[in-house]
């Protein structure tokens, strides 16, 4: 089978990039958006093409899917050995994301017709959100971990550039400035490691890297530094690339800021595919993490753990929807990397591998649509937050309906899609960590909780007094919903086990009750306890606030930690590094210069009267050396 | 061969005319005084060439004529230095090169 078509994939919208991009001030607004959602809507259906011969047509081969390389050109060749390709290359989990990014930014396009309409820098959007998925295709397409890793700055780059969209508002410069940095200093980590493993393994390739029996190995294991294996290291360096995109604790910190960017644009970048890149990267990585470094694999399983419990704590004490929002973002992802952590290889062994991919699957669906959700209400009542809303179920039905379908997803209720991939997560974590596991399963309450908290402050609890009556959104931005809605409720069904694992050999997962039974009882728990407390307005939440006194207070302001960083980098580093070098710069660099420049305009001044322009003086100095010359010459003869 | 005459009278003149010229190109101020001094050297050296041949090869003529083109050439160059004497005097109404001195810094 021919697969280099998929070349297309992400270079479509890398053309919609550049023409909207250069010629898109040239028509009118809308014509930009109309060419953005077609190429994409191509796009689409190419992925889903591959999909379908990739799994279905051309299937297993042998026990195994293949990984096949669909297109690759040498890009540079630094040594005999070590190149860096372009390519495609399509494995169960590269093609599964090229549906998932295609399927969240095709619905994302169609609803930013609606959602966008009327704004200033419309097709600016437009070739931005194209710019945007180019790279994120690219990415997951990768054949080797430097062209990952150029993509993956790339989505870096898109991502600030639609954070700040409202560049007009100094928080939306500041939080795009925040995400580029704190992103940046995670990606220095990720190079770092990608450096060490290519020096001591002398290829980029995953084709290579990922094979367990593959002898590139060879000289890494044995080389140790502080006590650690050289290559322990390198994946921890390039765990902390991931985490950085991904927003893991304690690099956390850009995603809620990020909000800042227009709703359409969390949900395509902050809650469904760029966030996710660094469990694809560890997914990617895998095979080298469970071989050489399990213990690598053990602090990724705890970071995951401990960002999940810690995001849902803060989320439940927010009020600023999108933040709410954000916040279980990164829970759902420190799920998904807990999952990772969790795993072996093999069979049922790897039953966290595929729940990983499972819920980043199910997860961009529900968590694309709340956002969606989200930007439809704040459409209708012009503030983020949630004291501004209430009873909106009335005005605005479809958004009511299809927000209840993805918390019910997400908050793990059967039968909707979170529900299947959490229990694969909570089996694989109850196999491996009982400890992990107890946490997972609290923040599946917690989850439910502040979820519901959210659903029934904005569509219950007292109407407050609106300015003018909210009113439901357009078709483009209601028909997404419902397609993610769908989405959210059915794609639980799938058998993921048979697409995707960490082995490439299909295995089938099975129900497990004993796990799947409390945890929706416990996320039943969260939602009786969200009924109780915000379906009407209750006086005993001021009183639980109350009584929680302090700890309240720490957990609303996200236990300090951005001050924490504001103290790091402004009386740590500002005044102990950057002072000092600031002025090594000022007076020894610049000095030593500045003072060579006085020295020469000083004498220059001093003997610039020497040139006169006076020519009798120079024909005084040129007959006086004639004479003396002449004079010299006589002496010399006689 | 002019008799009676020996050859450093002649080069004694010369030599007295060259640098009295020089001392006047390097003492004047007045533009016309100094080309009158560069006048003088011109023909200093006229007279040496002349008498050079006259003395050393009677039976050539190369320093007649060099002498010739000496006094063309300084024609020409006196009519072109006294039209740029002009034009200077009408821009600065002075013809002291002191007050020439635009250029300078």
């Amino acid at each position: 089978m021919n697969y280099l078509y998929t070349i297309w994939i992400p270079l479509i919208p890398l053309l919609v990039f550049i023409f909207t991009g250069l010629f898109g001030g040239r028509f009118k607004p809308l014509i930009s958006g109309l060419i953005g959602t077609m190429g994409l809507l191509l796009t689409f259906i190419l992925s889903l093409l591959t999909a379908w011969n990739f799994f279905f047509v051309n299937g297993i081969s042998g026990e195994a899917y293949p990984v096949i390389i669909a297109a690759k050109t040498t890009w540079l060749q630094l040594t005999d050995h070590l190149k860096i390709d372009l390519g495609v290359m399509l494995d169960p989990i590269s093609v599964m994301m090229l549906v998932v990014i295609t399927t969240v930014s095709l619905m994302i396009h169609i609803y930013s017709l609606g959602y966008m309409k009327g704004e200033r820098g419309f097709e600016r959007f437009y070739a931005f959100l194209s710019l945007f998925t180019f790279s994120m295709l690219g990415l997951v397409v990768a054949t080797n971990i430097f062209q990952m890793y150029i993509f993956w700055e790339l989505v870096g780059v898109s991502s600030y550039l639609l954070i700040g969209f409202y560049y007009e508002r100094p928080t939306a410069v500041a939080a795009s400035k925040k995400a580029f940095i704190v992103t940046r200093f995670a990606d220095l980590g990720f190079l770092i490691g990608i450096l060490l493993l290519s020096f001591y393994t002398k290829t980029f390739d995953f084709a290579e890297l990922t094979n367990p029996q593959s002898p590139v190995f060879a000289g890494i294991t044995s080389v140790s530094f502080m006590g650690l294996s050289v290559i322990t290291w390198a994946m921890l360096l390039i765990f902390m690339g991931g985490a950085g995109k991904s927003a893991m604790f304690p690099l956390h910190i850009w995603l809620p800021d990020a909000m800042e960017g227009p709703t359409p644009v969390s949900a395509l970048i902050h809650a469904a595919t760029m966030v996710v890149a660094g469990v694809y990267l560890v997914a990617r990585m895998f095979p080298v993490y469970i071989v050489h470094t399990p213990d690598a694999l053990t602090v990724i399983a705890w970071v995951g753990g401990f960002t999940s419990l810690f995001a849902a704590v803060i989320a439940c004490t927010q009020f600023d929807i999108k933040r709410v929002l954000a916040y279980s973002t990164l829970s759902q992802i420190g799920y998904m990397m807990l999952a990772l952590g969790v795993s072996g290889s093999g069979g049922e062994h790897g039953l966290g591998y595929m729940a990983s991919m499972f819920h980043l699957f199910t997860h961009a669906m529900f968590k694309a649509l709340l956002f969606l959700g989200a930007g439809s209400i704040i459409h209708a009542v012009h503030s983020n937050y949630l004291n501004d809303m209430g009873g909106l179920r009335k005005f605005l039905p479809v958004t009511h309906l299809t927000f209840l379908v993805a918390c019910l997803a997400i908050s793990g209720i059967p039968p909707f899609a979170g529900f299947f991939s959490k229990d694969e997560i909570l089996v694989a974590a109850w196999q491996h960590n009982k400890v992990l596991f107890s946490i997972e399963y609290l923040v599946a309450g917690l989850t439910a909780f502040y979820m519901f908290r959210l659903y029934f402050g904005i569509f219950w609890n007292k109407t407050p007094h609106y300015h003018h009556t909210p009113h439901e959104s357009p078709l483009t931005m209601t028909v997404p919903l419902v397609f993610l809605a769908i989405g959210s409720a059915f794609t639980g069904f799938i058998p993921f086990g048979r697409f995707v694992s960490a082995d490439l050999r299909p295995f089938e997962s099975e129900m497990h009750l004993n796990i799947a039974l409390p945890s929706v009882l416990i996320a039943m728990a969260g939602i009786s306890l969200a009924y109780v407390l915000y379906k009407k307005e209750s006086p005993v939440v001021a009183r639980i606030i109350t009584a929680m006194g302090s700890f309240y207070r720490v957990v609303y302001n996200k236990f300090y930690i951005d001050e924490v960083y504001l103290f790091i980098a402004k009386r740590i580093m500002f005044n102990l590094v950057s002072r000092p070098i600031a002025w090594f710069d000022r007076h020894i660099v610049d000095g030593t210069m500045n003072r060579i420049a006085w020295l020469i305009s000083v004498t220059s001044e001093k003997i610039k009267g020497i040139q006169s322009g006076q020519l009798q003086h120079y024909a005084l100095a040129f007959v006086s050396g004639a004479l003396i010359l002449a004079l010299i010459v006589l002496h010399n003869l006689s | 061969m002019i008799s009676g005459i020996p050859i450093t009278h002649f080069l004694i003149v010369s030599t007295l005319m060259f640098f009295i010229g020089i001392y006047g190109f390097l003492t004047r101020r007045n533009l016309i005084t100094m080309l009158m001094a560069i006048e003088l050297i011109l023909n200093s050296v006229n007279i040496n060439f002349v008498v050079f041949n006259k003395y050393l090869y009677p039976d050539q003529m190369q320093g007649h004529f060099f002498a010739l083109f000496i006094v063309a050439i300084a024609a020409a160059e006196a009519s072109v230095a006294i039209a740029l004497i002009i034009n200077i005097y009408r821009r600065f109404t002075s013809i002291e090169v002191e007050d020439v001195d635009e250029m300078k810094y």
